[in-house]
């Protein structure tokens, strides 16, 4: 047991990089190291290391098949439903290695929630009930302590104004921007520490996507988001952090003003601009 | 002139095979109804009459004797129902569930080939594997021994349906449920399974009003009985048997019973299909 854990190790021996513009470097949530992700024999992710900042919005941009949903699937075991995927390198959540023996997906995925790009509340159960879920079947059985937590979700999702008197009825029953933020209310619902987006608004028309962006933007306060996005002004508008992906590399990765502005790749560029993708 | 002449012959033409074609579509689709309406008919004309309180409520009366009724066998048939269900459709359920989302493809390949094959396995045949494996190692028929034979049967039907309800709700919930963190045999049996409830309860019951008129598979098991079974380790009654018996016989009165139990007998299933539409009508949220 020389090196148990060379993750560790490398952490440790890492050189300390002086942020560029001489502030303090912010704290991390997650720290992705040489990742790449096999499905079967095709690579989708190849060599990818960044580190994912605590309470702020990191956007994933690229154009399809680059390999997004794959990354922001990693961060949460995910992508393993998957038959036969395999990974290398490393991925730490705030210093432990989500792809250690030891680690149960499950609790990883307790700490790092998830909302995908069609809605999908469960289709037997009231809006009531798709919230606390996670929680029951999780074995919460105490009634007051779901209530509370039923109530706080949807306000941080910003829809409990919307369906307080209603939460018997079907959570199929509501619109398709409400449906989302339901599912972001199950998320919530559940105290994870993270929260990933693929693509949440994709699905929407303009008013329900500008209610999702401006609970991503409130929600950081509490939680690091990490979000897929097609749409490149929204990753301008919402996200702090830009990593940009192509045919399954990172090309390129940092506050999102440079890349938007100043990026220092050309293949970021042209994609941002619009020439491809 | 003459093209336009023509043409009009091939209109009169296409007009005659239109109405041929739609005749003949109509006339197989009323050759459809048809059994049902005939058999409906004949039992009705030949059973009702024998259809009386005295037919549910007391036992078969001795030969020559007029009157008697069924009621052993149509508490037989429920019992053998119970004890094919208990055997049926945990089995066929789990089976299915393990088909729909453990399965490796070869795995399910086999098991869905075999479910299928067997399907296809004349019922009769289940009574004979039942008489060997039972019958005989116990020395006597048995309301055990039939149950056995009809949950034998009753397996790869709701296999395969729960395999296929299973297989329609979409991926996006098990994902959701596995994204909150939930373990995955909770995520198959409280969302997957919960999801499909519907389509699963059909098949069973779709399933037991197949095997609640199954006769040959229960000539070698249960065996019949004239009289109360007063332990599932004795020869029990079921209807489809005393249809069978009494049909054969050579009584009149018997004969009328017979017509009266196959009425009584086909209702019954009549209901359970009626079951199953309400059932799969009820709630829209759900998908299946």
């Amino acid at each position: 047991m020389a090196n148990p854990d060379p993750t560790v190790a490398e952490r440790v021996e890492r050189p300390a990089e002086p942020p560029p513009t001489g502030e303090p470097a912010p704290p991390l949530t997650f720290e992705v190291k040489n990742l790449s992700i096999w499905y079967g024999e095709k690579r989708a992710i190849s060599d990818a290391t960044l580190d994912v900042a605590s309470n702020a919005v990191t956007a994933i941009i690229g154009p399809s098949g680059c390999g997004k949903s794959t990354f922001i699937r990693c961060l949460n075991r995910m992508h393993e439903l998957v038959p036969k995927t395999r990974i290398e390198g490393s991925v730490l959540l705030h210093g432990e290695d989500l792809y250690s023996n030891i680690v149960d997906p499950a609790i990883v995925r307790r700490r790092v929630g998830m909302v995908f790009q069609k809605s999908n509340p469960f289709p037997t159960m009231s809006i009531g009930e798709n919230v606390v879920i996670g929680l029951r079947l999780n074995g919460v059985r105490n009634q007051k302590f779901l209530n509370e937590r039923l109530e706080k979700s949807l306000r941080m999702s910003a829809l409990w104004d919307e369906v307080k008197d209603d939460l018997h009825k079907p959570g199929t029953s509501l619109s398709g921007g409400q449906q989302q933020r339901l599912c972001i209310a199950r998320a919530l619902a559940v105290q994870p520490e993270v929260l990933l987006m693929d693509e949440p608004c994709s699905a929407l028309d303009p008013i329900a996507t500008a209610k999702i962006e401006e609970l991503i933007y409130e929600l950081k306060t509490q939680y690091t988001i990490v979000t897929v996005t097609h749409n490149m002004q929204q990753a301008g508008r919402i996200s702090d952090y830009t990593a940009f992906f192509y045919l399954g590399r990172l090309i390129e990765f940092g506050p999102t003003t440079k890349i938007f502005t100043n990026p220092s790749e050309r293949q970021t560029e042209d994609y941002i601009t619009g020439r491809f993708g | 002139m003459t093209t336009l002449s023509r043409r009009a012959d091939n209109h009169h033409w296409r007009k005659i095979k239109n109405a041929l074609a739609s005749t003949a579509t109509f006339v197989s689709a009323v050759l459809v109804i048809a059994p049902l309406g005939l058999v409906f008919f004949h039992l009705l004309v030949n059973g009702a009459s024998s259809v009386n309180w005295a037919f549910f409520t007391q036992l078969p009366k001795p030969v020559g004797e007029p009157g008697g009724g069924m009621v052993n066998a149509i508490a037989g048939s429920l019992e053998l129902l119970a004890l094919a269900s208990i055997i049926g459709i945990p089995i066929g359920m789990l089976g299915g569930v393990y088909l729909a989302e453990y399965g490796t493809a070869r795995v399910s390949w086999l098991l869905r080939f075999v479910a299928d094959v067997l399907n296809g396995v004349p019922s009769i045949t289940w009574g004979v594997v039942v008489y060997g494996l039972v019958v005989l190692r116990f020395k006597g028929f048995s309301a055990y021994a039939g149950g056995l034979a009809l949950g034998l049967i009753m397996i790869p039907l709701i296999l395969r349906t729960t395999e296929e309800v299973i297989l329609l709700v979409p991926n996006g919930y098990r994902e959701a449920a596995l994204a909150l963190g939930v373990a995955r045999w909770k995520t198959i049996v409280h969302i997957v399974m919960k999801t499909a409830s519907k389509g699963i309860i059909t098949g069973i019951l779709l399933a037991l009003a197949r095997v609640g008129g199954e006769t040959a598979p229960l000539l070698f098991t249960a065996f019949g009985n004239r009289f109360w079974n007063h332990s599932l380790s004795q020869p029990i009654a079921a209807l489809p048997l005393q249809i069978f018996t009494y049909a054969i016989s050579p009584y009149d009165d018997w004969h009328r019973q017979a017509w009266a139990g196959a009425l009584v007998l086909v209702t019954g299933i009549f209901c359970v299909n009626v079951m199953v539409r309400i059932v799969t009508r009820g709630r829209t949220a759900s998908v299946v």
